[in-house]
C-alpha cells in the first residue's frame, strides 16, 4: 500500500519554517539572559519550545498533511502522558522544603 | 470478483486489513517509536527538573563563550540537517536518486558535525572536574544529569547517522526505495525535535551569570 498523495508542501514553505525555527532558538538565548525569575524562566523557554517542536511535528515532519484520524491516535494520548507526568513536580518542592534538605 | 482481478495494491476483503490510518505499515511503526521515544525524553527530562528543583545549589556553570556559543552553533547544524533531510525526501519522491542520496549524505555530514562538537564539549567539561556525581561547582547530581540527557540525546543522532547511512546505500543499491527515506526522515527530525527541549532545559536555564 502506497502513501496518500500529500499536499505538496513547497521547498519555500520548509526553508520559512526552518527559519522560523532558527530565529525561536535565538529568542531562548535572549530570554536566557533576561533576569526573570526561575519558574517565570522555565514556562517561557518551554512555551518557545512547543512552539519551535509544534512547527517541526506538523511541517519537517508532515503530520498536518495525515489524516485527522492519525492525529488524534498521536497526539492527545502523548499529551495525556506528558501531563500526568507533571504530578511528580509537587513532590520536587516537598522535597525542597522538607528531609533531606531542611534545616 | 476473483482474487487475480484485483487491480494491483488493492486486496480482497479478509486478506489483508487496510491500513487504519492509510500510511505504510513502517511509517506506522516509526510515528509509534517516536511516541514511545517521545515520552522517554519527557521522562528524564522531568526527572532532571524534578532533580534540579530539590537541589538547592544546582550548578550554572555555562559561560556564553564557548558553551552557549557552542550550543548555538550545535542548534544551527542540528535544524539545517533537518532541512537538508528534507530536500533528500523530496529529490526521493521524484526519483532524483543522486540527488536524493547527495542531500541524505549531507544530513548524515551535519549528524557527524554535531556529535563531534558534542563530545568536544564533554572533554571540555570532564576536564573541569565534572564527573557522573561529582563536579566543582555545587550538587553532585549535575554531572550525572548532564551525561545522562546530552548521552541519550548523542545515542540518538549516531544511531540517526548510521541508520541514513544504510538506508542512503541500500537505496542506492535498490534494496530500499523512497518511502525508506521518509520514514527514517521522520526519525532525523524528531531527534531535532528532543534537541529543542534539551538546549533550554539543560544549558539555557543554567547559564553563568
Amino acid at each position: 500500500m502506497t502513501a496518500p498523495a500529500q499536499p505538496a508542501d513547497s521547498l519555500k514553505t520548509d526553508i520559512v519554517v526552518y527559519l522560523c525555527i532558527l530565529a525561536l532558538s535565538g529568542v531562548q538565548v535572549l530570554l536566557a539572559y533576561q533576569h526573570a525569575e526561575g519558574a517565570q524562566l522555565l514556562v517561557r523557554m518551554l512555551a518557545v519550545a512547543l512552539i519551535q517542536a509544534g512547527l517541526a511535528v506538523m511541517f519537517f515532519m508532515h503530520l498536518h498533511a495525515e489524516q485527522r484520524n492519525l492525529k488524534l491516535a498521536l497526539i492527545p494520548g502523548t499529551i495525556f502522558v506528558v501531563l500526568m507526568m507533571n504530578m511528580i513536580w509537587s513532590d520536587s518542592f516537598r522535597l525542597l522544603h522538607m528531609s533531606p534538605f531542611a534545616k | 470478483m476473483s482474487e487475480a482481478n484485483l487491480p494491483l495494491g488493492a486486496h480482497a476483503p479478509g486478506i489483508l486489513e487496510a491500513s487504519p490510518f492509510a500510511i505504510p505499515s513502517k511509517k506506522l511503526v516509526m510515528w509509534l517509536f517516536i511516541i514511545s521515544d517521545a515520552v522517554t525524553f519527557a521522562a528524564i527530562l522531568f526527572a532532571y527538573g524534578y532533580i534540579k528543583n530539590a537541589s538547592p545549589n544546582w550548578p550554572e556553570p555555562f559561560k556564553f563563550s564557548p558553551s552557549i556559543l557552542n550550543v548555538m552553533l550545535m542548534t544551527f547544524i542540528l535544524v539545517s540537517s533537518s532541512l537538508t533531510m528534507l530536500i533528500a525526501t523530496r529529490a526521493a519522491k521524484a526519483a532524483d536518486k543522486a540527488g536524493a542520496l547527495r542531500w541524505t549524505f549531507i544530513t548524515v555530514a551535519g549528524g557527524i558535525l554535531f556529535a563531534l562538537l558534542h563530545i568536544r564539549e564533554w572533554f571540555a567539561l570532564i576536564g573541569e572536574g565534572v564527573r557522573l556525581f561529582q563536579n566543582p561547582w555545587g550538587s553532585p547530581l549535575f554531572g550525572a544529569t548532564f551525561f545522562a540527557i546530552t548521552g541519550l540525546h548523542l545515542t540518538h543522532v549516531i544511531g540517526g547517522v548510521i541508520a541514513l547511512t544504510v538506508v542512503a546505500f541500500g537505496y542506492k543499491r535498490g534494496r530500499y526505495k523512497a518511502d525508506d527515506i521518509e520514514i527514517w526522515s521522520l526519525y532525523w527530525h524528531f531527534v531535532d525535535l528532543v534537541w529543542m527541549f534539551v538546549v533550554p532545559m539543560v544549558y539555557l536555564l543554567n547559564v553563568a551569570r
